[in-house]
């Protein structure tokens, strides 16, 4: 190559950023494999801030793999004891009050979790969206101050809640900060932003989550981890339904 | 004079017998088609009144916005203070809180699985007080099909369909599955104590009836209700002062929030004001169309008898009878026709009405579906407007009639008559 090729080649390298990003599904295999699969204990609060005033709950989970987790919600008093139980593609919730357990399915899926902006068909989903959806690079932005891949989510199938997905993800700690979830029909349903991100045994993790329905009035529903530990040793037993009346 | 036509009337049939028949018919009809309507705006009114509007109702700004009565993040709070401020405004009207609600009743087997569910459209009013006048609005005594009214907490009614659809028994325990205030799932246990039948398709396909307390607790409306039903104590709703009433309360400061507490009158609230002025129109335009095609066919009719008579008015004009004297005395005539046949008519009617009244018609066929509040059985309502509502039509039309069809007279010539009279 004569040297003003070569000049020439360097400089348009230099203009374009140098080199190409990594594609849409790799990307979010990179987010996915940050969450990690190993069995987990939280515990976490969520602030409800609806149009009637707000108030907060108190969880504890366990959860196995990808597709099964045990909640208790501990506080406050009138909810205490309240459990639910995800295996797979069923959830059940139980209610000390009434000593029943209510198995959440059709159109109660979209019932709204504890009054929060998240529904059940929200926790149902697999968190791992490179299952679910094809993605693509939209562009690169900047969200409070972190470099964010941006990228648009199509579902891969039918039955999804959200057809599209748009979808903020930090270029170094491949953490989703932003997600805006669509209808078929384009129209906003969901958002969601990561308004705090902590490093936690070797992985970033979003602490604080603000999650808000779109088509509901009131602030949204602020998620705050509170602790978690990884590879945590849970008994078998957890992951029954007769855990749920213990 | 009138002695006089009235004798013509009663020795010559054939000019009265027709028109009279005519004005009987049209206002036997008007009565019973008046009574109907009015006894339909009534019922309408008071299903709407007692189960959803009142006849004034208090709710949040917010909740009056919405669309959806079921949504109870927009409750009335502070519902003690509330009332004692609405009794102390407007003490001439009965004020009951109330709550609505929608969710499943689920009905567990032996080992608390769901043995059968069905959804149900909620109602909690304050069965439990010994004041409260809820018994009565609702008419609980007269709809109870079976067992009893619920006398503690933790009691509840379901409609009879709905207990038989669920194959259920008196006494058995079942669980509602509802959403609080908050939008969070819950569930609570009731009794059932016994079951109704409210005649109104929309509440009887599938509701339950609990006490204010029980969903206060269930739902997380701790002193609160979705809305406050102030009714007249004798059931009969007076719009002006309705509106007046209203009008008072929200003169008075509580704020411009999304959860301030606003009266609305029963006119004034979504839907109701269009059926009233439906049915409004209905009547006076019944009226309307009976006086005008009784009028066309009364007008035919005194043609045709001006026709017949033609040689005797022909004989009254050449005798030198005045041809005002001549078309008064027809119109006279056709005023004693349309009384006689509105007071015939008028007690058919009256008649017919009252056995409408007494007995009603079963549209129920027609409110499978329906969510309209309005009973089952729709009654005609008599009134003292009923027993004179028809001659307006019997004796508009019989006079219009003649009018237009005694106009020929002044036509007739003179000159002609005695050619007429020759012939």
């Amino acid at each position: 190559m004569s040297a003003p090729a070569l000049f020439l080649a360097v400089v348009a390298a230099l203009l374009s950023g140098g080199v190409d990003p990594p594609s849409g599904e790799a990307i979010l295999r990179r987010v996915d494999e940050n969450l990690g699969s190993d069995n987990k204990v939280t515990r976490a609060r969520m602030t409800v801030r609806g149009r009637g005033g707000s108030r907060t709950v108190e969880m504890q989970s366990w959860i196995r793999g990808m597709s099964e987790s045990f909640t208790e919600y501990v506080a406050p008093p009138r909810d205490r004891g309240t459990k639910m139980l995800k295996l797979d593609d069923q959830l059940w919730t139980y209610f000390p009050a009434t000593d029943r357990t209510v198995a959440i399915s059709g159109h109660m899926l979209r019932q709204s979790v504890m009054g929060s902006d998240l529904s059940y068909e929200d926790l149902m989903e697999d968190p791992r969206l490179s299952q679910i959806y094809d993605a693509t690079v939209e562009g690169q932005d900047e969200l409070r101050g972190r470099r964010c891949w941006v990228l648009a989510l199509t579902a891969k199938g039918p039955g999804l809640a959200y057809h599209t997905r748009q979808v903020w993800v930090d270029q170094e700690r491949l953490v989703v900060l932003r997600e805006n979830r669509y209808a078929r029909g384009g129209r906003l349903l969901k958002t969601t932003d990561v308004e705090e991100v902590e490093r936690s045994d070797g992985r970033w993790i979003a602490k604080t989550v603000l999650f808000k329905d779109a088509l509901k009035g009131g602030e949204g529903t602020t998620f705050e981890l509170q602790s978690i530990e990884f590879d945590a040793a849970i008994p078998e037993h957890v992951f029954s339904k007769a855990s749920l009346r213990r | 004079m009138l002695a006089f036509l009235l004798k013509g009337l009663l020795r010559d049939r054939s000019r009265s017998l027709f028109p009279a028949l005519t004005v009987v018919a049209g206002v036997a009809l008007t009565v019973v088609l008046y009574s109907w309507v009015k006894g339909t705006e009534t019922d309408v009114i008071r299903a709407n009144a007692s189960f959803a509007t009142g006849h004034v109702r208090v709710t949040t700004r917010g909740y009056a916005a919405e669309e959806d009565p079921q949504a109870n993040d927009l409750a009335l709070r502070d519902l003690g203070a509330l009332l004692t401020d609405l009794r102390r405004q407007a003490p001439s009207l009965v004020w009951a809180p109330r709550i609505r609600f929608g969710g499943l009743v689920d009905v567990p087997d032996e080992a608390g699985e769901t043995r059968a569910q069905a959804p149900v459209l909620g109602l909690a009013v304050d069965l439990l007080s010994p004041l409260s006048a809820e018994r009565l609005t609702l008419n609980l005594d007269a709809a109870l099909r079976r067992g009893r009214l619920p006398s503690a907490p933790g009691e509840a009614l379901l409609s009879d369909t709905l207990f038989e659809r669920l194959g259920l028994r008196l006494g058995e325990t079942v669980t509602i599955i509802s959403s609080t205030s908050w939008g969070s799932l819950t569930t609570a246990n009731f009794t059932v104590a016994g079951t109704v039948r409210f005649g109104v398709s929309a509440m009887d396909r599938g509701a339950v009836l609990l006490d204010l307390a029980d969903a206060q607790a269930a739902l997380d409306l701790e002193d609160a209700a979705a809305e406050v039903l102030g009714l007249f104590p004798d059931g009969i709703y007076r719009e002006e002062e309705a509106r007046a009433i209203a009008a008072a309360f929200d003169g008075t400061s509580h704020g411009e929030g999304e959860l301030t507490p606003a009266m609305a009158d029963l006119r004034s609230q979504p839907g109701l004001a269009t059926i009233l002025d439906l049915a409004r129109g209905v009547t006076r335009a019944l009226i309307a169309i009976f006086v005008g095609v009784m009028s066309i066919v009364l007008w035919n009719a005194g043609l045709m008898g001006s026709l017949r008579r033609y040689g005797e008015i022909g004989v009254r004009l050449a005798l030198g009878e005045p041809r005002g004297h001549v078309y008064r005395s027809m119109i006279a005539e056709s005023l004693m026709i349309g009384l006689a046949g509105s007071v015939v008519g008028t007690a058919i009617g009256l008649a017919v009405a009252r056995y409408l009244q007494v007995h009603g018609l079963d549209v129920s066929f027609l409110l499978q579906n329906s969510s309209m509040l309005i009973s089952d059985v729709l009654r005609a309502r008599v009134t003292p407007t009923s027993a004179f509502i028809g001659f307006l039509p019997g004796l508009g039309a019989t006079l219009l009639g003649t009018l237009v069809s005694g106009i020929g007279i002044y036509r007739r010539q003179t000159a002609h008559l005695a050619k007429e009279l020759e012939a």
